[in-house]
């Protein structure tokens, strides 16, 4: 059965199936119920699952993540939603102290299927500390996995998978991008979808690679199509931890370039990470250094100066001819 | 929880709902005519600001707005309780205390509109920038509390700190670190809860199980309510509170009780989680209506007043829609401005970088374009 999806609809609709087929699975967070989330991604949930599975929480985001942690050592499959990147904060103390590492400590014998929804990044005019792209934060702590999607049908089948995983996920919604709709088979089995750990080549190409995630595959395909002089390869990371290198190498050996874009700030980034281990892995393949094109290292701008902030396709495409130029 | 305020016995009300006066033996309204009438202007003008924003909203000029519809009197009221050597720590939504510590509509607009995230000296005005990430803001308050008792700023003249909070903002570990903090070190700070019932779309009963003022006795210092739709309760209680912080009596957790009369900003939808009935109840309770009626009834406010008052109101709103639309853009290199004291290599070479890419445009669109 084929519909066709917004990504905000499109993991509602995952998280959906995903409630009907495991009776282990809450969703919990501020203004998930009634209302379905200030982007109504829980919109219905709270009605068809009841207040015991859709949890309206306290306005308190560090109580969000320690009561999902007691949750998830009692045999539940808790989803949370934190309402904006800028929020999480709060509860970093419980994420990266206790979430991340207790599995390890305990040896195994604790699993904490926990999953962090966070809608992130830039591009909607928002006020500050809602527009923000932590993802690196999260990328760097160990026992933490984490993905982000770009389009309808991963946003319907990894919300899924995260929600299966024994791991705990952070789950990143492009916030900018939840009306982009796709056609979703939402009939098929789930063990048919991509592996949420596995890059995608998004667009094939032969001249260079240009490697995005989340918001930033819209713009990398786009970059891709502009340019008529290259053919530009396009993959879309969507695991941002662990990442799938056999994939990004594969690509950059075809292409000898690579390009990798996100709205983070560059310094320290995810961008950096990729870069240094595609330079080790692949050096003798490389026709010039990896360029990066991001988010600059200042504290995400106001609302007016975003267009400038944010990477468009042209700073893109002036990457790509950096690329080409060495 | 009943939210009808005046059968509440703890609830402190100085002026009813139909705008009679009442006394109370521990906050006496020792207030001029003159002062009377000029709550009642901040009152008019306050509302105008927000009713022009929300329309600059609607049309696109603002990008977004909270609006402080239905929260005027507990705004103004503890806003003219302030002194100007006190400071504010606000939340977002104080727009009528932001008028009172004379920070410009400007500034305000300036913010919501998205061409800053501060817009105001914190100094100048003796109020903290705006505060979006729930509750921090409490922390600060009471940190820079401890600062006034060390520099032994205390006494009858010294300084006495405000700040200001929603009910959803009760449920964060920050606001409650700081009412602790605050009563152990004897902070002279105090807490000012706006209670207008609503975190966005949670109800009180999903952030708390007792009266917000009660929790206070927990951390060892006094809690008050008072009805936030009267205007003098605001000011009688929020100066007292004041004054026994200043005289190194410690902090008070305030709870004004009221009412958010509109959306939770220009992007909520409140249909999809609150009755109607309510609103209406609550209208029943205006903070400006009420103050109308008592000051035409005792003859303190006559026609000619009331009449420029509305005057002055028209004026401000003409100068509001305008300054919206005048105020700058900013530049892109803004960007990097100030994110660091001192000179840091990154920032360094990505403004020079970034100003170059722009320049490339401009030469580009000397030859034609690219
Ligand atoms: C830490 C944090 N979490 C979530 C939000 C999103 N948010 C903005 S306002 C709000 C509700 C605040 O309610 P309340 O404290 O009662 O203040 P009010 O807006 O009603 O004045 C929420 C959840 C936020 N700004 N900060």
């Amino acid at each position: 059965m084929g519909s066709n999806l917004t990504i905000g609809k499109a993991i509602n609709a995952g998280l959906r199936r995903a409630m009907e087929t495991d009776p282990k699975v809450l969703v919990m967070g501020e203004d998930v119920g009634k209302l379905g989330g200030v982007f109504r991604v829980t919109d219905g949930l709270h009605k068809d699952f009841g207040a015991d599975r859709v949890i309206d929480t306290p306005l308190a985001e560090s109580g969000i993540i320690g009561t999902a942690i007691g949750l998830a050592l009692r045999g539940y499959r808790p989803v949370c939603e934190i309402q904006f990147d800028g929020f999480f904060f709060p509860a970093t103390n419980q994420t990266f102290t206790q979430l991340a590492k207790m599995r390890a400590r305990s040896g195994g014998s604790v699993k904490l299927p926990v999953v962090l929804r966070i809608p992130y990044g830039g591009g909607i005019g928002a006020v500050e500390h809602h527009s923000e792209s932590p993802e690196a934060y999260f990328a760097h702590t160990a026992g933490l996995r984490v993905v982000t999607v770009a389009n309808a049908v991963d946003a319907y089948w990894m919300i899924q998978q995260a929600i299966t995983s024994d791991d705990p996920v952070v789950f990143f919604e492009p916030k900018r991008r939840y009306y982009e709709k796709a056609d979703v088979d939402t009939a098929a089995a789930v063990d048919s979808a991509t592996p949420m750990g596995a890059a995608r080549v998004a667009r094939p190409g032969a001249d260079a690679t240009l490697l995005a995630y989340g918001p930033m595959v819209k713009t990398a395909l786009q970059a891709a199509e502009a340019d008529t002089d290259h053919s530009i390869e396009v993959v879309d990371l969507r695991s941002l931890s662990p990442v799938d290198y056999d994939t990004v190498c594969a690509s950059v050996r075809r292409t000898g370039r690579l390009v990798i874009a996100h709205e983070a700030p560059l310094s320290h980034g995810i961008g950096a990470e990729v870069a240094a281990r595609v330079t080790e892995e692949c050096f003798y393949h490389l026709e010039a250094p990896v360029v990066r094109v991001g988010g600059f290292d200042t504290p995400y701008p106001p609302s007016r100066l975003e267009e400038h902030y944010l990477p468009d396709l042209d700073r893109v495409l002036d990457g790509v001819d950096r690329a080409f130029a060495f | 929880m009943s939210d009808t305020a005046h059968e509440d016995p703890e609830l402190i009300q100085l002026l009813t709902p139909e705008g009679e006066l009442r006394e109370h033996p521990d906050y006496p309204l020792d207030l001029s005519h003159e002062e009377m009438r000029g709550l009642y202007r901040d009152l008019v003008l306050v509302r105008r600001i927000d009713t022009e924003a929300v329309a600059l909203q609607r049309v696109g000029e603002l990008g977004l707005w909270a609006s402080l519809l239905g929260q005027e009197a507990a705004q103004v009221g503890s806003g003219r309780a302030l002194r100007s050597n006190d400071m504010a720590f606000p939340s977002y939504r104080d727009h009528g205390v932001a008028w009172c510590r004379g920070v410009d509509h400007k500034a305000l607009l300036a913010l919501y509109r998205g061409v800053t995230n501060g817009g105001w000296d914190p100094a100048e005005h003796g109020f903290h920038l705006y505060t979006i990430v729930i509750g921090t803001q409490a922390l600060h308050a009471t940190g820079y509390a401890m600062g006034i008792q060390r520099d032994g700023a205390v006494g009858e003249d010294g300084s006495a700190v405000i700040t200001y909070f929603g009910d959803g903002a009760t449920s964060q570990g920050d606001t409650n670190e700081a009412f602790n903090y605050a009563a152990v070190n004897n902070a002279p700070v105090v807490f000012f809860c706006q209670n207008n019932q609503w975190a966005i779309s949670e109800p009180l009963e999903r952030q708390s199980r007792v009266p917000i003022y009660r929790r206070a006795a927990g951390f060892g210092f006094p809690g008050v309510r008072l009805d936030g739709n009267d205007v003098f309760a605001s000011l009688a209680v929020t100066r007292s509170a004041l004054q026994h912080a200043r005289e190194g009596q410690g902090p008070t957790l305030i709870e004004a009780f009221t009412y958010r009369m509109g959306a939770h900003t220009t992007n909520d939808d409140p249909t999809r989680y609150r009755v109607s009935a309510e609103l209406e109840e609550w209208r029943l309770k205006d903070p400006i209506a009420r103050l109308h009626a008592f000051l035409t009834r005792e003859g303190i406010a006559d026609e000619a007043f009331l009449k420029g008052v509305e005057a002055e109101a028209e004026e401000l709103g003409e100068s509001v829609r305008r300054d919206c639309r005048e105020l700058p853009e900013p530049d892109p290199l803004d960007i990097f401005h100030e994110v660091y004291a001192e000179p840091h290599v990154h920032i360094d070479r990505q403004r020079a970088e970034f100003a170059d890419y722009l320049a490339s445009f401009e030469d580009a669109g000397a030859e034609g374009g690219r």
